[in-house]
């Protein structure tokens, strides 16, 4: 010991930057691990979750059956206006059986889903264009915005004279309804990216091509997929409206069409069964496709709250 | 990594003959018409292989300087040129792209320099190793402290692979044990790549640690008041004495510049 000390001091004065180097990058992987994020708190319990997200709304149709049932033993209104939940459940439960609530889902999903397509690619297109010339933002943005908040149920006749009682009358309601909103939410989604991420771009030495399709495009992702969510939302209630409209039998049994025919035998049970078919439909898509991919867009990015 | 025992200041002395790596004559900025200029008149020379420290207090151009060499902005006046068609650019921000991992951010920097998808992974890698951030690749931006992206920022940088390095107050996030560890990275980097520096800070220690020359900006309008040309060789330590007196030396200039504006 005594003899090594001279020895390792001189060693360490000519080595000086590299045993501090050594020594300083491991200080400095310290650091880092205490910098890691703290443990996050467990996930949730399937028994947490239920409690917290599933009971909740139950108990809220409960109340509402109850206060229903009430309403009806009330006789508040003449049973064939409001029939009692337990005979709206035997309709439900009727056309369930008889196939035409799947027949009905069917249809009108896939219709929704085509014109839900077909206004994708339509709205990103016009979106894109309207990004790229500020004319063309100039000239066809009021008018976008405008269509935005008018009800496409309002181009129902007019698509009925031109195309008469067909699917492409269909198509072209739906269309009306949501290409708007995935243009403009695209829009808005490209214009709310900050000016840095494309001076980053530009820095990287990034072609403009590449700049919009690495830098520009996945930047305005969250309000492209807001923009996504709300057409959606408009096509289903567009196609709902037009369904209901162009009621023909060449057309299919679409859930527009059952309530159609619900309300022409005045059977107010099955009405209520085809409102329940619609709003179902809606709260799966919903919970199902944009729900999922607009958490992982927003967790990915660390945009979610932890509450 | 090991550091050399370098000698650079006399052996890699900066050539005054060679073509600059940036050269700045006469440049001026205005951003709003008929507000006051941003920066007016400066001159700036840096030659290949130099290391510049820019100093001067907050709101005197710094940033914008930087931002006009590495060509995002032009200037209202003067010329500027670079002797890479890109410099790299080390921002005041992280500027880290958020839906990328640490290692896709350095990987967009290697691809848009050209380098072949298999090859991409291997060098981002290698990049972050050198910022001390090994096996750290797969974390998402949101994920890692400010130091961590500041770090991952300069391995983006680096991933440019140009010789003209700028860099805007990169180290000012990090606590110091971190900023001595990248302090010796970047002299190390510097030295054998023989890259061209300018590296901004508020930070005269740093400044006298880190540079061949530092530059003293003043501030409305930014110009270059004052500069200094550092003998000491690497490797330096931030708390060496001579360090220390320099710094010392600078920050006195830098009080009376900014003193100046006080009445
Ligand atoms: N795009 C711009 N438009 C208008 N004014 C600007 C713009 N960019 C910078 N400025 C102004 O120019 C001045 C210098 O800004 P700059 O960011 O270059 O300062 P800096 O020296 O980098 O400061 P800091 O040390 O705080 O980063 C500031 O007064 C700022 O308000
Ligand atoms: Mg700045």
């Amino acid at each position: 010991m005594a003899i090594d000390l001279p020895r390792s001091r001189r060693g360490s004065r000519e080595g000086a930057t590299d045993g501090r180097a050594g020594e300083d990058r491991s200080v400095v992987a310290g650091l880092d691990a205490l910098d890691e994020a703290p443990l996050l708190p467990p996930r949730s319990g399937p028994v947490r979750v239920f409690v917290g997200s599933v009971l909740p709304p139950l108990i809220f149709l409960a109340l509402l059956v109850g206060v229903w049932q009430l309403a009806y033993v009330a006789r508040i209104k003449p049973p064939y206006a409001l029939p009692g939940p337990s005979q709206v459940a035997q309709t439900f439960w009727e056309t369930v059986q008889d196939g035409r609530a799947f027949d009905a889902i069917w249809t009108s999903l896939s219709r929704g889903a085509f014109g839900f397509v077909l206004s994708l690619a339509v709205g990103t297109l016009l979106g894109l264009a309207m990004w790229a010339s500020r004319w063309l933002r100039a000239a066809v943005g009021p008018i976008v915005s405008g269509l935005q908040s008018l009800p496409s149920v309002a181009w129902v006749p007019a698509a009925i004279i031109w195309f008469q009682l067909s699917n492409a009358a269909i198509y072209t309601v739906v269309l009306l309804g949501a290409v708007p909103s995935i243009a403009n939410g695209l829009l808005s989604g490209m214009k709310q990216v900050p000016p840095l991420f494309d001076r980053v771009g530009r820095v990287l030495g990034l072609s403009t091509l590449g700049r919009i399709r690495y830098v520009l495009l996945p930047a305005a992702l969250p309000g492209y997929l807001g923009g996504l969510r709300q057409g959606w939302a408009f096509a289903w209630r567009s196609l709902m409206a037009a369904e209901l409209i162009t009621y023909s039998p060449k057309l299919g049994l679409g859930l527009g069409q059952l309530l159609n025919i619900g309300r022409e035998l005045s059977q107010m049970s099955l009405v209520i069964t085809s409102i329940v078919l619609i709003l179902l439909v809606g709260i799966a898509i919903e919970l199902l496709v944009f729900a999922p991919l607009e958490r992982s867009v927003l967790n990915r990015r660390g945009l979610t709250a932890t509450r | 990594m090991t550091a050399h025992a370098l000698t650079v200041d006399s052996a890699t002395a900066p050539d005054a003959t060679a073509a600059p790596a940036v050269s700045v004559q006469g440049v001026s900025q205005v951003f709003t018409r008929g507000g006051p200029p941003v920066l007016q008149g400066v001159d700036l020379t840096v030659a290949p292989g130099e290391f510049v420290c820019l100093l001067g207090a907050s709101g005197c151009g710094k940033s914008t300087l930087l931002n006009l060499i590495a060509g995002l902005v032009s200037p209202t006046a003067g010329r500027i040129e670079v002797s890479v068609e890109r410099p790299a650019l080390m921002f005041q921000e992280p500027a880290l792209l958020p839906w990328l991992t640490a290692s896709g951010n350095v990987e967009l920097a290697l691809r848009a320099r050209g380098v072949a998808r298999a090859a991409r992974k291997a060098e981002a890698e290698r990049l972050l190793e050198v910022v001390n951030l090994a096996g750290q690749g797969g974390k998402r931006v949101h994920e890692l402290s400010g130091g961590m992206r500041q770090r991952v920022a300069l391995a983006r940088a680096l991933a440019q692979d140009s010789s003209v390095l700028l860099m805007d107050e990169p180290f000012a996030a990090l606590d110091a044990i971190t900023r001595d560890v990248l302090h010796q990275e970047l002299t190390r980097v510097w030295a054998e790549q023989k890259l061209s520096v300018v590296f901004v800070t508020h930070n005269v220690r740093e400044a006298a640690r880190l540079g061949q020359r530092v530059v003293l900006m003043g501030s409305r309008p930014g110009r270059i008041v004052r500069e200094w040309r550092v003998d000491i060789p690497q490797p330096r330590t931030i708390e060496a004495p001579d360090v220390s007196a320099l710094a010392g030396r600078i920050t006195r200039e830098l009080h009376k510049e900014i003193s100046r504006h006080g009445h």
